[in-house]
């Protein structure tokens, strides 16, 4: 019922417009006067969505999308640091969650082993960006300043976009299965690379990873002077952080969907559809499948490079087979070969994960200390076994499997163009 | 006439089974051609040969002179040769209009970097793309369908749906296996009369491999024969028909008078 009259309501532009509006405001109103609950933050979240599935004026709509996540969202954040760190970490996910839709959704070539080409990006600018680099090259001419971090964002785009080819030529005559193990084992292998490149040169520093890495200049900083705000860096680098975020993930965005509406998407769609019929149609399956994974390793790439500066600190740990996993999650979750599914999937996730497992454990806590009793047991009594947050994975599970029986197509499957034809 | 496609001497083995031996065949541009043959006498491995998806271990295969033996399926496609597949291998969930335009890929000029940045000649060729797709979805009837998904057409539909595709890459031969198969006589009979307006109107040879007798002999100017790999018989459709060596591969042997449909498989 109320479901049926939202829908109404957002089909027509100016009700749309209005309930949209309110929402957004209202939450954003909410999160300002109570910063600590979770609650409001995720209903915040969730009229952003409401924003994408409203029928309104195309210009109206990217407005408002840039006031939500343009001016709202870093007002939020500066009242609540730990948002800023939620939307960036959504931010990062979304960017990667589009890349490896490229190559799984859109090309059909399973990647299990995608959480490399983040790794070989965040490295790239961590060695670079860091005492590191003089082990290897000796000297004392590093770390880089962070005016070179804005040229590591390319570079690591070119050497994720290299490793994806070097990755892809070996794997073309594979597919399905085979294809699947074989990027498993390229993942394990940079990560098992990174882990062990402490000896003979100290190239990665091993497992104990990468420490300090420089972060971009506030190139700024005069001109919030002349505002007469005083810059505090750590208020602003994590606005810094989050508007270069948002850069990379509108950029992914645009080149995202200007590649799936050109004759490159349709070759990789018909090559995951049928690769023989693709390649007898003229499709060179070759230079389509390597394009395929260096188009969607060179986001993990730079969006890597920003992982680095961010961290501040890397090591392996951030790169073991379960993130490819999650990444893989997320275009499941949110429907294969789509990128609002991407993006909603990779938001979806990442606050589960960030948020709403960890707040339930938060407050099973306070009632376990509280000593409160629900029918008769005494939460005092719970196991600390029994904490949310350590069944992560499980729920994770629990989602997929659900979605695989009522939804397999994600929840915002990839829809078709439907394109006028013009008259002959 | 010149010729279009020449094979020569070829051979394709799998394991102890010999699929084609040493079979020569000349094509004439301009023609309208049939293969005929009893199930596995190697008429598609014959097609798969030509359109590279198998490389025969003896002979060659030339188009317009070009040796087409060794090089990859795209790289024939680019040369002006393509086909449909007897067991229709659409992409199914595309829309009709995208499947004519993937079968246009080896046409596109616009490279990467026009695409991500979408410049004015970019913008100019994907919509020539479009229109093209729109004419030949025209010539195939399939313009009402243009946005539905290829996999909920209906089975005759499909069938012209790959000749639309195939018809994308502008071919100068065209290869059609078993195109009529599961049609009725009447949409069998228009899809032929399509067939002559391609040959008449682009300048197209047409190679069929077909089991419908009638469109063979209606159609085809000029019909080979295979049998176990061989080539048993070929000439104008109505001496093909006479030949007891024919009549023997498809009845067997004994003694048949000769009727105008030999039976199809």
């Amino acid at each position: 019922m109320t479901v049926q009259l939202m829908q109404r309501l957002l089909e027509r532009p100016v009700p749309a417009t209005i309930v949209v509006v309110m929402a957004l405001g209202l939450t954003a109103w909410g999160v300002a006067h109570v910063p600590r609950s979770v609650v409001l933050f995720m209903l915040f979240q969730a009229s952003v969505l409401l924003l994408y599935f409203s029928r309104m004026p195309r210009g109206l709509k990217l407005l408002l999308t840039v006031i939500a996540l343009g001016v709202l969202m870093p007002v939020l954040g500066t009242i609540n640091a730990y948002y800023m760190e939620i939307a960036i970490q959504v931010g990062i996910f979304v960017a990667l969650a589009l890349g490896l839709n490229i190559v799984v959704g859109l090309a059909g070539l399973l990647d299990l082993g995608y959480v490399a080409f983040f790794a070989v990006g965040a490295y790239s600018w961590a060695i670079f960006g860091s005492p590191q680099a003089n082990l290897i090259f000796g000297g004392n001419h590093f770390p880089l300043s962070g005016w070179w971090f804005f040229v590591f964002l390319f570079v690591g785009v070119g050497v994720a976009a290299g490793a994806g080819i070097l990755l892809g030529l070996p794997v073309l005559r594979l597919h399905g299965d085979y294809l699947a193990l074989v990027t498993l084992g390229f993942g394990e292998v940079i990560r098992v690379l990174a882990n062990n490149l402490d000896k003979p040169i100290n190239i990665t520093n091993g497992p104990k990873g990468i420490t300090p890495i420089n972060r971009p200049p506030i190139f700024f900083e005069p001109l919030l002077r002349a505002l007469g705000i005083e810059p505090n860096p750590y208020v602003i680098y994590p606005l810094y952080l989050y508007a270069l975020v948002l850069l990379i993930v509108g950029v992914t965005v645009l080149v995202n969907r200007r590649l799936e509406d050109s004759h490159i998407g349709r070759a990789w769609e018909a090559i995951r559809e049928d690769q023989t019929a693709a390649q007898a149609m003229g499709v060179p399956l070759v230079r389509m499948k390597l394009l395929a994974f260096a188009c969607g390793a060179s986001f993990a790439g730079a969006v890597g490079v920003l992982f680095s500066a961010k961290q501040i600190f890397i090591n392996p740990e951030s790169f073991t087979f379960m993130e490819s996993i999650g990444v893989l999650a997320m275009i499941i979750l949110g429907g294969m070969g789509s990128i609002p599914g991407a993006i909603l999937g990779a938001t979806v996730v990442t606050v589960l994960n960030l948020q709403v497992l960890k707040g339930f454990s938060l407050w099973l806590n306070e009632l376990r200390n509280a000593g409160t009793v629900i029918l008769g047991y005494n939460l005092a009594n719970l196991p600390t076994q029994l904490e949310p947050a350590k069944y992560e994975r499980m729920i994770f599970g629990l989602i997929l499997v659900l979605m695989m029986i009522f939804r397999p197509q994600g929840i915002l499957p990839a829809k078709r163009r439907v394109r006028e034809l013009s008259e002959p | 006439m010149a010729v279009l496609l020449e094979a020569r001497g070829v051979t394709k083995r799998f394991g102890g089974l010999i699929a084609l031996n040493g079979v020569n065949f000349e094509l004439e541009e301009g023609r309208i051609a049939s293969i005929i043959g009893p199930n596995g006498a190697g008429k598609t491995t014959f097609f798969n040969v030509f359109t590279g998806l198998y490389v025969p271990e003896e002979g060659t295969v030339s188009f317009r002179g070009t040796r087409l033996t060794g090089l990859r399926p795209d790289q024939i496609t680019t040369l002006g040769v393509c086909r449909t597949f007897q067991n229709i291998r659409l992409f199914k969930s595309m829309t009709t209009v995208e499947n004519v335009l993937v079968g246009m890929h080896a046409r596109v000029d616009a490279g990467f970097w026009g695409t991500v940045t979408r410049n004015p000649p970019w913008r100019r060729e994907e919509q020539t793309l479009w229109s093209r797709a729109a004419e030949l979805l025209d010539i195939v009837g399939l313009r009402e369908r243009a946005n539905e998904l290829a996999r909920n057409l209906p089975y005759g539909d499909q069938r012209r749906l790959e000749i639309g595709r195939a018809l994308a890459s502008r071919p100068a031969l065209l290869l059609l296996d078993e195109p009529t198969a599961g049609m009725t006589q009447g949409e069998a009979r228009s899809l032929m009369a399509l067939l002559r307006k391609l040959v008449a109107d682009l300048g197209l040879t047409i190679l069929l491999i077909e089991h419908n007798m009638r469109v063979v002999m209606e159609v085809s100017d000029h019909v080979t024969v295979l049998d176990y790999g061989e080539k048993i018989a070929e000439g104008r459709a109505a001496d093909v028909q006479k030949n007891p060596r024919v009549i023997e591969a498809y009845l067997g042997r004994r003694k048949w008078t000769p009727r105008a449909e030999t039976g199809s498989a």
